[in-house]
């Protein structure tokens, strides 16, 4: 019985998410992707239970590895959405140069850090 | 279900909260303004629920997750912070494999977990549903897993950006697949077959390579896409497995997204879905090399005389491709788009759904250079418009997405594909590196159109001139 329940949540969600990323302009394709790929790091709470379960060592080293990564997905994948997200708030012809100032300077930090 | 301690009602509450504002990030999106906001709020969420996760009655032991949330933090910051705009595909296939490690793991340690016998002599054992769902997270996890390195490498150029094909190999594919269905079957039969639950996961594991090798990087985008779909999936039968529903929320909402992605990729490309979800665009059409015919030679154009029209164009679309992303080139697109907009010019920009390794790419790319997205063209229909008018057309590092053989040659393996017109612009000025075809293969007839002229050079370079050209304009006179 409880499965039935999970499929109408899982067919119901899917359906939502269908009709609002449909509407997502292609302009913020990238931006979707990491966002959709950082909401489903949620895998996280299901590896936070296998790693503090106590299932045995192997199931410990195991949902330690999985919190590891989990985490690097969340923590990443929303990092990197606000970043590009950043880029696309509020550019107004009036911002332009200043816009255009902190991306030099932005260039300017990538090459210190690059090389 | 068992009466619920007030316990389970947070840990409930914060799943429910989490799942709602997860869904409203995700509509946020929809409104460039308020997308940074609304995916600050699932950040939020995501925060909600892994405090709920904490409070979880069957965690006896918060050492291992608190040294694993630290690390993974420690890994993820400066990966995120440091990542140039231009390698956002393999780092989103990086950040998938991650993802999908996590959701197989899980599904191997509840696996486990149910098949061990307790103090007491008893084992859990599982329900076929159970088993159904953790054979499913699985699958799709490993497959997701394999599957995104590869990408990752191909993208990152540690293996050959070629498709790398063998004899034999959609029959190899077909055999593995077949073999992980048996597999399943056998699972869902009897839970407690543990030879097919790990057979399952290396078969998931040796299908992601193998569904990924074939793939050229023309096709990246798809593949991407594709991999997001999986990844959402596999997160999904986790929450299946263990019975959680924001895992099965999250896991839908990437599901469908990559699901949409993947379409209007391969409706881009002028591939059928089918063809796609089997993986077998891999085999790419052989190149067409129509025989015979007299070739026209391309004309050239100096960098001069191309800053002298650029300049007093009054209006430039400039289209963009992968090749602008690998020469960096956009900060220097950037500079002489200001130029030519101090002069009076308009400039914007065609961006095909498919140029870049993956989708939108490209928006990002200009965008992190500086260049304010009301200028960018996402729609090929309203580009074309813009382009049909436009002075001067520049096509920098693009070449399937220009080709004429789209719309005029029904032998060409691009025929069908919506495709940007720049030869109807008055001029059209093609920025290329070589003489070399692009990554279909497909010889271009528009660079041997009247009105375009090559500049031959790297995209970084040959804008650069264009610059300091049209600023010498500026000094002569």
């Amino acid at each position: 019985m409880l499965q039935i329940f999970q499929l109408y949540v899982f067919v119901l969600a899917g359906f939502v998410g269908f009709i609002v990323i449909q509407r997502v302009p292609p302009l913020l394709h990238t931006p979707l992707m990491s966002a959709t790929n950082a909401i489903s790091g949620i895998s996280l709470v299901g590896a936070i239970v296998a790693a503090g379960g106590q299932y045995g060592t192997v199931s410990t080293i195991l949902g330690f590895v999985a919190v590891v990564c989990a985490t690097t997905n969340v923590v990443a994948g929303f990092l990197i959405t606000d970043r590009m997200l950043a880029m696309f708030k509020g550019q107004k012809p009036a911002t332009a140069k200043a816009a255009a100032e902190k991306a030099a300077a932005e260039k300017a930090a990538q090459a210190g850090a690059g090389k | 279900m068992s009466e619920l301690t007030s316990r389970d009602l947070i840990i409930q509450a914060t799943y429910f909260v989490a799942s709602i504002l997860f869904i409203l990030g995700l509509r946020s999106l929809t409104k460039p303004t308020q997308a940074r906001l609304g995916m600050q709020q699932a950040a939020f969420g995501m925060l909600f629920a892994v405090i709920g996760t904490l409070l979880n009655a069957h965690i006896l032991s918060y050492q291992w997750i608190m040294i694993g949330l630290i690390v993974g933090t420690i890994i993820g910051y400066p990966m995120a912070m440091k990542v140039a705009m231009t390698s956002m595909p393999q780092f989103v296939a990086f950040s998938h494999a991650f993802g999908a490690i996590a959701a197989t793991i899980v599904g191997v340690v509840e696996y486990r977990h149910m098949h061990t016998i307790d103090a007491m002599g008893n084992m859990p054992g599982m329900s076929r549903g159970v088993a159904a769902a953790i054979g499913f997270e699985v699958l799709f996890g490993a497959l997701t897993v394999t599957g995104s390195f590869m990408a990752f490498g191909k993208l990152q150029e540690l293996i050959t950006g070629r498709p790398i094909t063998f004899r034999g190999q959609n029959a190899f594919n077909i055999t593995l697949i077949a073999a992980a269905f048996v597999s399943l079957g056998v699972l869902i039969y009897n839970p407690d077959t543990t030879w097919a639950f790990y057979t399952l996961v290396s078969l998931g594991l040796f299908l992601g390579v193998s569904m990924v090798l074939p793939i050229g990087g023309g096709d990246m985008p798809v593949v991407i896409s594709l991999l997001n779909s999986y990844a959402g999936l596999a997160a999904s039968a986790t929450g299946f497995a263990i019975g959680n529903n924001v895992l099965i929320i999250a896991g839908a909402l990437e599901g469908a997204g990559g699901f949409i992605l993947s379409l209007i990729m391969s409706k881009a490309m002028n591939r059928s879905f089918a063809n796609i979800v089997f993986g077998a665009f891999g085999s790419a059409p052989a190149a067409s090399t129509k025989a015979g015919g007299p070739t026209k030679e391309a004309k050239t154009i100096t960098a001069e005389d191309a800053a002298t029209q650029l300049a007093y164009a009054g209006s430039v679309v400039i289209i963009p491709g992968y090749g602008m992303a690998v020469a960096q080139a956009q900060h220097t697109c950037r500079e002489l788009h200001e130029l030519i907009q101090k002069k009076g010019g308009k400039v914007t920009y065609a961006i095909h759904p498919v140029a870049g390794r993956m989708p939108g790419h490209l928006n990002v790319i200009l965008s992190e250079a500086g260049i304010d997205y009301g200028a960018l063209l996402t729609d090929v229909d309203d580009a074309n418009r813009v382009l049909a008018s436009a002075d001067v057309a520049v096509i920098v590092g693009a070449n399937d997405i220009v080709n004429p053989d789209a719309e005029e040659d029904k032998s060409s393996p691009l025929y069908g594909m919506p495709i940007f017109r720049p030869w109807t612009a008055k001029t059209v000025f093609v920025v290329k590196r070589g003489k070399g075809t692009g990554f279909s293969g497909v010889e271009n007839p528009l660079f041997t159109k009247d009105n375009a002229l090559m500049i031959y050079g790297d995209a970084k370079g040959v804008l650069g001139n264009l610059v300091k050209e049209i600023k010498a304009l500026d000094e002569g006179h």
